[in-house]
């Protein structure tokens, strides 16, 4: 385009750049997807083309990118409001939302037909699900509506592994649910803990979230219950296919440790907690996120080493 | 609003051209080796009955 044709009533001073297009598609986000789409993929019991995998893998983190800018298109509103999410795209004036949403929606579509194309139709499929589930069931009709709405967010956030298990096998097993199981169980103590000491964006926002809906004593309580559940499913993964005795051991570890994490938020009170900046919250959010990591890297670990005639119970 | 050629949105839209365009080179890029990896792998025979992994 030359000088002449540019309209200087149009022209923004602040315009957005390629790296404002990369942030809608919630980069930290992806490498969440990649990692777990990884794992799901290795841990299948076959044998994948490394570059089917590396495209099953890259479709598959597109597919997330997509989700994550049209969750952005949608919440633009919301993301105004809170200080974590100011600095979005959207809200800085960067982006148009109506460019997120074609984005969003271009990517999608692409995504879901190269995952069928490089892979099979039925991870194609699940692909467009989950994409599906996460913008339309989580962040335009629930997630506004229930305070359960962690809970639901977290199921969209657990589908990558089983997507990357039906790459691979082209079908399903109990594995890659146990997997989901894990991020699925994980997400809402991880995200409660970060509510409780992050607690007036979600207020400033009028996000029904558990620590005003149901009050603060309330999310403690479900903190530790699903913490329990969550112990229950870990462990137990570590005796089915997925499983060994590394990921047995790490699971034992990092259980333990949370189970003592959760245990101490629910016996704390507020004054407890305002006192030293929700130090307790605060470790327990840390720990979870070294918690998931190093059970996916557990898995990965025994699928690694199952050729040596190592991982598994042999 | 006069531009010049070092105008910092002249620098911005030649980076936001730049990387499309490289997107767009790193998928054809990507569809030619997913291609060649499914002939040499036997996987653009279609055989009845049997997965396309």
């Amino acid at each position: 385009m030359s000088d002449a044709s540019i309209n200087a009533s149009n022209i923004r001073e602040d315009e957005a750049g390629f790296g404002d297009y990369f942030a809608l598609l919630k980069p930290r986000v992806m490498s969440l997807v990649v990692f777990t789409a990884l794992v799901g993929l290795l841990a299948a019991p076959v044998t994948v083309h490394p570059m089917v995998g590396f495209c099953a893998i890259l479709f598959i983190a597109i597919g997330g990118g997509a989700s994550g800018a049209l969750n952005m298109w949608w919440d633009a509103d919301i993301d105004r409001v809170m200080k974590r999410t100011r600095g979005r795209p959207i809200p800085s004036g960067k982006v148009e939302p109506g460019e997120a949403m074609a984005l969003g929606l271009a990517l999608s579509g692409m995504s879901c037909i190269m995952l069928a194309l490089a892979t099979n139709i039925f991870a194609g499929a699940f692909l467009a699900f989950t994409i599906f589930f996460y913008v339309v069931v989580y962040t335009m009709w629930l997630k506004r509506l229930t305070p359960q709405n962690i809970v639901i967010g977290g199921a969209a956030g657990a589908f990558p592994p089983v997507i990357g298990w039906i790459a691979a096998t082209g079908s399903m097993a109990v594995e890659p649910w146990l997997m989901f199981a894990l991020t699925f169980l994980w997400t809402p103590p991880h995200f409660w803990a970060l509510a409780l000491f992050m607690r007036s964006d979600y207020d400033d926002a009028g996000v029904p979230m558990l620590t005003v809906t149901h009050g603060r004593r309330a999310t403690r309580v479900h903190i530790l219950v699903y913490t329990l559940l969550l112990a229950l499913f870990a462990v137990g993964a570590a005796f089915s296919g997925i499983g060994g005795p590394l990921y047995l051991a790490v699971s034992l570890v990092l259980n333990a440790l949370f189970i003592r994490g959760a245990f101490r938020i629910w016996r704390r009170d507020e004054a407890a907690s305002e006192a030293d900046n929700f130090a307790t919250e605060r470790s327990f959010f840390k720990l979870s996120l070294l918690y998931l990591f190093l059970h996916f890297g557990a898995v990965l670990a025994e699928a690694l080493l199952k050729p040596y005639g190592l991982g598994g119970w042999g | 609003m006069s531009f010049r050629a070092t105008h910092d949105l002249h620098k911005r839209r030649f980076g936001r051209n730049l990387g499309v365009g490289l997107v767009l080179a790193a998928f054809i890029a990507i569809v030619f080796g997913l291609t060649i990896a499914k002939v040499s792998n036997g996987g653009m025979t279609f055989q009845p009955g049997t997965e396309q992994n």
